[in-house]
């Protein structure tokens, strides 16, 4: 089976799921009676969505339409060509920074983002993008904190 | 009315108001670059600035500087990395951000600062002409018209839907108005799906969702396939800056048609700029034919200038409802009102009666400050555009760094990141597999106010009586169904002429 299919069989199970939700929704009383209700729509989506899952699932796949498209076109045959490696590290790298955001304070956790992300990508020349991820980080922490007032915890939590 | 003009030329063009302008689009622009804050959250920032100006003319003036510098501020960003920032630009990266991968990213920032400066303009005009008649047509539209205007914006989904992947943007779709569920039902306010979760509990936020389908995917494919380059083509030359006089006159009918179709939808309260873009698109692709059809969503200029156009005609057809009737059609015209009350000014039927230096001023200030804007962005284009040539190593930290801290400012919450980086990674997957994403981001955007306008006009009626009753909702959702199958009939015809014209050899 073809990745395209598996993600069908995905959406299938999610269509299904989030069917059971919406049939079984906690009306409030006085929705009752309304001919509208909160899961008049949902109930329909996930109606709509099986069916075309299903469809998706048993029809056969298309064939390329050999004209590459500009964006995607990644062959998933030959997918050890590709840096799966680096990707992979990049995605841990953001994870991390979700989860330092708040406690190692924005300053210090994007640099180190910047610098981490920057190094996964083969970039050595530290001279360079230590003072670029300084100065990208604080140039946009002085923007958005100081200038807009959207706050932004610089420092780590123990600090300020 | 001449003698209006003139009181509002006189107001704008004073040394002050023309200085106003010039910073306001500057601080529009730049701030406006960075994904997650669009004109309405910079415009909301300037208020206080604004009101200590005290004249009501000038700060008018700085604000439709800045609302016009963030607008185009928001193209800029989705055209060069494919990171729309506002919803009404996500159209504007369906051609923009290909245009840019082919080393057109210049032409591409020039078609789009040259269609909005045009769609902005002709929306003045209108509005100078029509707005206490356009006035009255806007409360003609009720939720059952809405609904089907609704209709209508989804059936740009069609564009996507290239040759056998039909089904796979009707359930692209299908799941956008899923995720569109998520967070507050309808009518009630009540939570709903959202598991438990508090964070969830007002919904996936937009940006958040854009960023996860759109820029995060093209930056893990940058990594992936080092070959492919970023945006800009491998010998880093912008080339091709200016528009051909092919080129201009492919896009001047659909700029022609454009700003009058955005600054109509544009009229409607509630329907807005977004609407506006993605139902320009899908008009002009339906009108386009053969080469120039199958062009779109490959890097087409006409596909570009569509949505440009029409979300700036849109925006200023907003004020239509603000400055007659007093009712603010879209999230920045209801801060400009916030605005206009803190300077002490009503809007309302009366406006231009009571203050007509005002309602002049604020119309010509909209000319001026599209001018102004084109002047100032045409030099600066081969700078913006030159920021694709930094090198990979610190292009790709940033890109992904800017997303980030879009969806981060936005709720002040570390679980959207987390939200962020899983919807990028299974739209990474999604587009391995040939599943198109855009037409999930137009069913979330559209699927909040589908489902409110149709559950409101459920209840009026209380049934779907109204679908037929009223001729305007049917006319659209007629429409709407005949824009979504249309491409698909089209298609098959061609290759049924092409098998008969095979056979008669």
């Amino acid at each position: 089976m073809t990745l395209d299919k598996w993600i069908a069989v995905f959406f299938l199970l999610l269509c299904i799921v989030y069917g059971y939700a919406s049939f079984t929704y906690p009306l409030l009383p006085f929705e009752r009676n309304m001919a509208f209700l909160p899961n008049t729509m949902p109930m329909v989506l996930s109606v709509v969505g099986a069916f075309l899952a299903l469809l998706i699932l048993l029809m056969p796949s298309p064939k390329p339409d050999g004209e590459g498209d500009v964006l995607g076109n990644i062959d998933v045959a030959s997918l050890r060509k590709y840096k799966i490696g680096p990707a992979l590290a990049l995605i841990a790298a953001m994870i991390l920074y979700a989860l330092a955001l708040r406690p190692v304070g924005f300053l210090a956790a994007t640099a180190l983002f910047l610098v981490g992300t920057g190094w996964i990508l083969g970039e050595r020349k530290l001279h360079v993008m230590v003072p670029v991820a300084l100065v990208g980080a604080g140039s946009v922490w002085f923007l958005v904190h100081e200038m807009l007032g959207i706050f932004l915890r610089p420092l780590p939590g123990w600090l300020s | 009315m001449l003698d209006g003009i003139m009181m509002g030329l006189t107001t704008a063009l004073s040394f002050q108001n023309l200085a106003m302008v010039v910073a306001g689009c500057l601080l529009g622009t730049f701030i406006g670059m960075l994904p997650g804050l669009g004109p309405m959250s910079i415009i909301a920032i300037m208020i206080p600035v604004a009101i200590k100006i005290g004249d009501p003319s000038a700060a008018l003036i700085l604000l439709a500087g800045v609302y016009y510098g963030a607008i185009f501020g928001g193209s800029t960003s989705s055209i060069l990395i494919n990171a729309p920032g506002v919803a009404g630009t996500v159209a504007s990266s369906f051609d923009g951000y290909p245009m840019a991968r082919q080393g057109k990213a210049g032409k591409a920032l020039t078609v789009a600062a040259v269609s909005s400066f045009a769609g902005g303009t002709v929306g003045a005009i209108l509005l100078m002409g029509f707005a206490p008649a356009l006035s009255s047509v806007a409360l003609l539209f009720h939720s059952a018209e809405y609904f089907a205007l609704m209709v209508v914006g989804l059936s740009a989904i069609a564009a996507f839907a290239g040759t056998g992947k039909v089904v796979k943007a009707l359930m692209m779709t299908v799941i956008g108005l899923i995720l569109a569920t998520v967070g507050e039902s309808a009518l009630f306010n009540a939570p709903r799906f959202t598991m438990g979760l508090s964070d969830l509990q007002s919904g996936f936020s937009f940006i958040t969702l854009a960023m996860a389908l759109f820029a995060l995917p093209e930056a893990l494919y940058l990594v992936l396939d080092p070959a492919r380059g970023p945006a800009g083509g491998t010998d880093g030359e912008i080339k091709d800056l200016r528009i051909t006089k092919e080129e201009a006159k492919q896009i001047a009918p659909v700029i022609a048609r454009q700003s009058i179709q955005g600054f109509l939808i544009g009229v409607m309260p509630g329907a807005g700029a977004t609407i506006a873009s993605f139902l320009g698109y899908a008009v002009e692709r339906n009108i386009a034919k053969g080469a120039e059809q199958a062009e779109f969503g490959k890097g087409s200029i006409k596909g570009l200038a569509a949505p440009e156009t029409a979300n700036n005609a849109a925006c200023t057809g907003s004020f239509v409802p603000l400055l007659t009737l007093g009712i603010p059609g879209s999230g920045t015209t209801a801060i400009l009102l916030g605005a206009l009350i803190a300077l002490n000014v009503s809007p309302g039927p009366r406006l231009m009666i009571d203050n007509p230096s005002i309602f002049w001023a604020v119309i010509i200030s909209m000319y001026v400050g599209n001018l102004v804007l084109l002047i100032l962005n045409l030099p600066l284009i081969p700078y913006i555009a030159k920021l694709l040539m930094i090198p990979r190593n610190y292009l790709i930290p940033f890109i992904l760094f800017f997303t980030m801290v879009g969806a981060y400012i936005g709720q002040n919450n570390a679980t959207e990141l987390l939200i962020l980086v899983g919807l990028g990674v299974f739209a990474t997957i999604l587009r391995f597999a040939d599943y198109p994403l855009a037409p999930l981001l137009i069913g979330f955007i559209l699927g909040g106010m589908l489902e409110d306008n149709f559950a409101r006009a459920v209840n009026l009626t209380d049934g779907l009586e109204f679908m037929v009753q009223r001729p305007m909702t049917l006319g659209l959702l007629v429409l709407g169904v005949v824009l979504i199958f249309l491409p698909a009939y089209r298609r098959r015809r061609a290759k049924a002429l092409q098998k008969g014209v095979a056979q008669g050899d």
